[in-house]
């Protein structure tokens, strides 16, 4: 079994909360690196790390079966569904209802996926400011 | 008499054509299958009970039940 790390805490960020708002297939969802650490999640930090272990081995076992690099899965069960979409260096995982529209549901993670990608990006320093430091007087 | 015979054929053969799209459905519902899709366009289609599946459904029914327990 794959090993996932959860940090400090699985925050919900916003585009997981705007993914479970918008769509009512997916149910729950988690955002992880390559590693298998967990970004953000939609689940208590245990249950997080648990489910993005599973992906990460999910999505590496599909991956071993051809030269071509795996992009997105999905996993259809009596029960429910699974589906993994990776961009770049992150993945997202997600489960889903039983028969959930596949491409609405893809088109959902990708979007959530680079919107978390966005929200990550360090955002540039502000310009600096003109100084307001006042010149000593010469006098001083 | 004629009309009402062909109609009956028709009707016949609309209901069984119908019938079957209906069992197709069905018996494709209760299956578990994984589709894989690869950075060329690919799509691997993998249906439960093909050996190379397995491993991947059982991945997939773990996550499941750590996203439900």
């Amino acid at each position: 079994m794959g090993c996932a790390s959860v940090g400090s805490m699985a925050e919900t960020a916003q585009p997981l909360a705007d993914l479970t708002e918008i769509s009512t297939q997916v149910q729950a969802a988690v955002v992880l690196d390559r590693e298998g650490s967990v970004l953000a999640a939609t689940l208590d930090d245990e249950r997080a790390g648990r489910l993005a272990a599973s992906a990460l081995e999910l999505f590496r076992a599909g991956d071993e079966r051809s030269e071509q690099e795996l992009v997105q899965l999905d996993a259809t069960l009596p029960d429910g569904s699974v589906f993994v979409v990776r961009d770049g260096d992150r993945l997202i995982a997600a489960t889903t209802t039983p028969e959930p529209t596949v491409g609405l549901v893809f088109y959902d993670l990708k979007s959530a996926l680079r919107g978390f990608g966005e929200e990550q990006k360090p955002k540039r320093a502000p310009a600096k400011p003109a100084s307001t430091r006042k010149k000593k007087d010469a006098s001083a | 008499m004629r009309p009402r015979r062909a109609f009956a054929v028709v009707a016949a053969a609309a209901g069984s054509a119908a019938g079957a799209v209906l069992l197709r459905r069905r018996a494709a519902r209760g299956k578990a299958r994984v589709e894989l899709y690869f950075a060329d366009g690919s799509l691997v289609r993998l249906a439960q009970g093909a050996a190379e599946s397995e491993r991947l459904l059982l991945h997939a029914r773990e996550l499941l039940a750590a996203a439900r327990s």
